[in-house]
């Protein structure tokens, strides 16, 4: 065989930049191209947002439905994303090898969890813009200060993103797959996101408070439907969780 | 005993591609590795041979970097696997026994994404065309044919230009087409200079693409050559001849060498199993010539890769 010269080695890594860009992309694309993955952070939340909008099944209290559903809603969808997604797709990248190949590629450990985290990101935007739209579009008058939104929604996916790992990396992808959705759904439903905590006994609404989704649900709403301050109480559980949550992770995770 | 010929640098004064020492790797009770030495030259195709459970993939999982060694060191293009891991990934290729795909990704795509980790990749649509997967670039993985995911596994491989690629078992399960494209490539990342280290069962996979073979049994190196050397090696080739029935045998055994031996089989039909080298063959005919016979259809039978590995990992059944 002579030598044709195709194969003749030139290492090298692409700009750190680069691959982060890359990854993400990739890690995005198989988020949006995935049925059941847009069914929980896309068509749930805005099926429950129109539908408890217009129809008088839950007692919100008082006010328009829309304003006590949309800050929940979009609590749901940071943690459907954050949580549910991230944990199914990564329990399941590790089980089929997806993240021991990407280890041997030039891309960094750390760039690779940077990547999934702008994935993640970007996939909360899109269904922020959506929801926010369906909510204007139901009559929804938000008020507050964005800042305070902001911080409430980027500590909510640091605190998801972190229990949503753990459970990635330490469980079997069919346990993952089992246990992230009986947690989005109890979360869903004990978590202030669509029924008012105030509608549990008063020794659940103690523990049920202390949830990261409840912080988060109630946090946004106390600015956007309240105009409140910083939340910080519920920013305190955000980042108590986020501790707990990424430092878990990062000592327990299993890449194989 | 066989002669061990750790591979010897092509270019005399170049340090090796992979240097292995004393490697030993515990699963638990389990030691999958015990005391393993390899040394790989650069610059050309290393078959690491070994029967299930040999420790042939923790050995190149080791060198990948993903096995951190519980005893002895590993350095590969004279880096730690482990702690330079940074260093030598983007001059590694790997080609895992299975898996390492998005279930969800399209074969074009998943290529194209390694591609994009490195500063100077291969063209990922000439490499797909290349390897028989032009039409499936569209696929989604799961759908791909076992033997097209392999492929796809190999293209990741050496996509990113590296100077040295492990492929663990890259023919497993091929048809013999598949088969047959990947040890072209595989030659041919041997003729543009790139160091090939490669897993298999196939001894005729080794027998044709490896410069070097190391038999792996145990956790251990058991034999290491060309396979022309571990062939000759071996002591026991095989004359076979015809001749008049009935000679006897027990002269000729006294003028072989010793640890000889000759048998008639079949009437009329001789082997004589030894080294088999001139002065043998000069030995045999010389007491053919003494006896008035004349040595019909003389053969010698080579012994082939699979007989020295058989000889050396024994002949049961692994689990």
């Amino acid at each position: 065989m002579t030598a044709t010269g195709t194969f003749t080695p030139r290492p090298g890594a692409a700009p750190l930049g680069r691959m982060i860009r890359a990854q993400a992309a990739l890690e995005t694309r198989m988020l949006l191209r995935n049925g059941e993955q847009l069914l929980l952070t896309v068509v749930i939340p805005t099926l429950l947002l129109a539908l408890f909008s217009t129809v008088d099944i839950v007692d919100t209290g008082d006010g328009a439905a829309v304003d006590f559903l949309a800050p929940g809603v979009l609590a749901l969808a940071v943690m459907s994303t954050a949580f549910t997604g991230q944990a199914i797709a990564t329990g399941f990248e590790r089980r089929y090898g997806v993240l021991k190949r990407l280890g041997s590629t030039p891309l960094p450990r750390w760039a690779l969890m940077t990547a999934k985290t702008c994935s993640v990101l970007v996939t909360e935007v899109l269904q922020i813009v959506l929801l926010t739209v369906i909510a204007f579009a139901l009559g929804w008058s938000p008020h507050g200060n964005p800042l305070a939104v902001l911080l409430l929604l980027v500590l909510g996916t640091a605190a998801f993103s972190g229990l949503g790992l753990l459970m990635a990396g330490t469980l079997r992808a069919e346990a993952t797959l089992a246990a992230a959705n009986l947690v989005f759904l109890l979360l869903l439903v004990g978590g202030g996101v669509i029924v008012p905590l105030s509608k549990f006994p008063d020794a659940a609404q103690t523990v049920l408070g202390l949830l990261p989704i409840s912080a988060l649900s109630g946090g946004l709403r106390s600015v956007l439907q309240d105009g409140a301050g910083v939340p910080w109480a519920d920013l305190g559980v955000l980042a108590v969780w986020s501790v707990l949550g990424l430092g878990a992770a990062a000592r327990f995770f299993r890449w194989e | 005993m066989h002669s061990v010929l750790p591979g010897e640098p092509r270019t005399p004064g170049e340090e090796p591609a992979v240097t292995v020492r004393g490697l030993v790797k515990k699963y638990g009770a389990k030691t999958a590795v015990d005391g393993l030495d390899l040394t790989v030259a650069r610059g050309g195709v290393t078959a690491v041979l070994g029967p299930n459970g040999a420790g042939k993939t923790t050995t190149i999982e080791t060198c990948e970097g993903y096995r951190r060694p519980d005893a002895g060191t590993v350095r590969v293009l004279g880096l730690d696997p482990v702690a330079d891991s940074a260093a030598l990934r983007p001059r590694i290729g790997v080609m895992l026994q299975s898996g390492g795909i998005y279930a969800g990704a399209r074969a074009g795509e998943m290529l194209r994404h390694v591609a994009a980790l490195h500063a100077h990749p291969l063209d990922p649509a000439a490499l797909t065309e290349r390897l028989g997967l032009g039409d499936c670039g569209r696929t989604p993985y799961r759908r791909l044919s076992g033997g097209q995911q392999q492929r796809l596994s190999l293209a990741m491989a050496v996509v990113g230009r590296p100077e040295l690629v492990f492929l663990d078992e890259p023919t497993a399960g091929l048809d013999p087409q598949a088969r047959r494209a990947t040890w072209e490539l595989v030659r041919e990342l041997r003729a543009d200079g790139v160091t090939v280290v490669l897993t298999t069962h196939y001894m005729e996979e080794a027998e044709q693409l490896a410069d070097d073979v190391a038999i792996v049994d145990g956790g251990r190196v058991v034999a290491q050559g060309s396979p022309e050397e571990l062939c000759r090696g071996g002591a026991e080739n095989t004359l076979r001849f015809t001749g008049r029935p009935g000679l006897d045998l027990a002269s000729l055994l006294k003028a072989l060498p010793a640890g000889s031996a000759a048998g008639e089989p079949v009437p009329g039909s001789y082997r004589v199993d030894g080294t088999v080298d001139p002065q043998l063959l000069a030995t045999v005919t010389a007491w053919c010539a003494q006896h008035g016979v004349m040595p019909d259809r003389i053969t010698v039978e080579r012994h082939t890769l699979e007989d020295v590995f058989l000889e050396l990992t024994g002949k049961e059944l692994r689990p």
